[in-house]
């Protein structure tokens, strides 16, 4: 259990946020200039904030009314910042020893540092360089794992080397992370926990999965970047066609490319642009996936759009649709219609464990 | 050249060396400080001390030889304080020649060094810091080495200039061979006598060769230290 409340004058910025979440790997969310770095920042014990209490487990670290500030020697909080901060003048094998060298061997292993050890940062990738953060962040040992945005420096193929090697830590090592992140494909694939931030507060927070699927949080994360993520087993492989089968409580999903083995978890994340919407079932469409849903909710945006929160069997799924096409369908809530999801409309990026 | 010079002539040069050495040495830790201090913390009366630091770059040397001899003679108030408690003189002996070399070469060792600390990013102090490391050992393992080619680099300047120092020393302690006559006093003083051109020849030679060594010195550890950091 992490808890935070924090309230911190930042020149016209105003922090005020209140969250409660559970461990595992919780995305701070937000646009820049929301307050992201400064909440983590707060949390290691680099900003003070004004009032407030922050608390890892039993641990306290902030009371603002009992005077309770630890520096950030003594949090055990593994940071992980965007641009990785090594010591320029220290071979790779020194940073990642200079905090301590917890669990070395198998930090070195899932990371893949081993040929790198000699190496001096300058001379490193900035996928390297995030490794051996992360490696260097790990070896103390750390009750937390701070991440602000580790990734936003990377282009998408060094992104889609070090994402596995979150998703192992979150999965093997079990160790909690907040995480920050502008990224919705980031956010669905890693975390389990969201918080959105806007503004310097704490705008919505709870599951991942429930608080993308809720039509109120497509202003929120913005009407692009807006979708559900679901939880699905691999039901089967259309090798012929390159197609992976995916089943979840609302039917199966047909995906591209080969997306797992029989039966493992995989969570996506179905962009509520992508998600058509159809009152009889559709005859004669190129598209692949076809969902009986039941209208759940239906949310005006600010501009000319409109978010519909649909059910698929349990699961929360998102459309979004422009208001002259609602009302023409005459869209309600209770009614009983078809979603159709193009088969690639699911990106590679938002595909993961 | 050798012959060129007298006793008088090596005598000056030696003491001149001694000078700038006992100077850089002296001012060195208090010009990290206050680098550091300049570079890093805000607090009232930083523009104050700033402004005091870079006051000898600014003042006329002889005006800074002057307050010297007001405020570090004899009967000086500091002067007499340090005489009486620790019986240590500066008026007319080398050691008012370091300390006045020391002072005019103050502001620009500071300024080097508060350019080293301020192209140290702080960020790496925090990353160091959440790693567990107090901040005496932040100090040593990261500030300290990423600042050292800004050190040495306002050690050298600092050097070449109490090397060359003239108008404060000659005002405060004037020109006495053996005692406070350094190469420039020395090379004034065998201008305003008639048939001393090989000494002065030689003399100026070796200034050359002096602040010529100093800057290959400086750029051969410069090129060491970016080695060490990893840059091509």
């Amino acid at each position: 259990m992490i808890s935070v409340d924090i309230k911190k004058r930042l020149g016209d910025f105003q922090l005020d946020a209140q969250f409660e979440v559970p461990a595992g790997v919780t995305a701070i969310f937000g646009r820049s200039g929301s307050g992201k770095t400064s909440l983590v920042n707060a949390v290691a014990g680099l900003l003070r904030p004004d009032a407030g209490r922050i608390a890892v487990g039993d641990t306290v670290l902030y009371d603002s009314t009992q005077k309770t500030h630890l520096p950030p020697q003594q949090r055990r909080i593994g940071y992980v910042f965007q641009d990785a901060r090594l010591f320029p003048h220290m071979t790779v094998m020194r940073n990642l020893t200079y905090g301590g060298d917890h669990d070395a061997e198998r930090v070195i292993g899932v990371l893949g540092l081993e040929h790198l050890l000699t190496r001096m940062p300058a001379g490193l990738s900035g996928g390297e360089r995030q490794r051996v953060a992360l490696g260097r962040a790990l070896m103390c040992n750390p009750q937390l794992l701070l991440m602000d945005e580790p990734l936003a420096a990377l282009d998408a193929p060094r992104k889609a080397e070090i994402l596995p090697f979150i998703e192992r830590l979150r999965d093997e090592v079990k160790i909690p992370m907040l995480y920050v992140s502008h990224d919705v494909s980031e956010v669905a694939r890693l975390a389990t926990t969201l918080v959105v931030l806007e503004a310097g507060q704490v705008a919505t927070v709870g599951p991942v999965g429930t608080v993308l699927s809720q039509p109120a949080t497509v202003p929120l994360v913005g009407v692009r970047a807006a979708g559900a993520v679901i939880t699905t087993k691999v039901a089967g492989r259309l090798l012929d066609d390159g197609l992976t089968e995916l089943a979840f409580s609302g039917g199966r999903l047909m995906l591209p490319g080969i997306l797992g083995v029989l039966g493992q978890t995989v969570r996506i994340r179905i962009p509520a642009q992508d998600v058509i919407l159809a009152k009889d079932r559709p005859t004669g469409l190129s598209a692949l996936n076809v969902l009986p849903v039941t209208i759940t909710q239906v949310e005006q945006g600010r501009g000319p759009g409109m978010a519909v929160g649909l059910l698929a069997g349990k699961d929360h799924l998102l459309a979004r649709v422009t208001r002259r096409s609602a009302l023409r369908m005459e869209l309600a809530v209770g009614q009983q219609i078809f979603a159709i999801i193009k088969a690639t409309a699911v990106g590679p990026e938002d595909i993961g464990r | 050249m050798m012959d060129t010079l007298g006793p008088a002539e090596w005598t000056a040069i030696w003491l001149s060396l001694r000078v700038a050495l006992v100077a850089t040495l002296g001012a060195l830790p208090v010009a990290i400080w206050v680098a550091y201090v300049l570079a890093r913390k805000s607090f009232p009366g930083r523009q104050l001390l700033n402004g005091l630091v870079h006051l000898p770059l600014v003042l006329p040397p002889v005006v800074t030889g002057y307050l010297l001899l007001v405020l570090f003679g004899q009967q000086g108030p500091i002067g007499s304080v340090l005489y009486q408690t620790f019986g240590i003189s500066f008026a007319f002996r080398w050691t008012g020649a370091a300390l006045a070399a020391a002072i005019m070469a103050f502001p620009l060792m500071v300024r080097a060094i508060r350019l080293g600390f301020e192209a140290v990013d702080a960020g790496l102090e925090d990353a160091a810091a959440t790693l567990g490391a107090s901040r005496g050992r932040i100090w040593r393992s990261v500030t300290l080495p990423l600042v050292l080619p800004g050190v040495l680099a306002g050690a050298i300047l600092g050097f070449a200039k109490a090397l060359g120092e003239f108008g404060a020393t000659i005002t405060f302690v004037a020109a006495i061979p053996g005692q406070t006559q350094t190469i420039p006093t020395a090379i004034y003083g065998l201008l305003q006598v008639p048939g001393s051109e090989p000494a002065i020849v030689g003399l100026v030679i070796v200034s050359v060769v002096l602040a010529m060594g100093a800057l290959l010195v400086s750029e051969w550890l410069a090129r060491r230290m970016a080695k060490r950091l990893g840059k091509p």
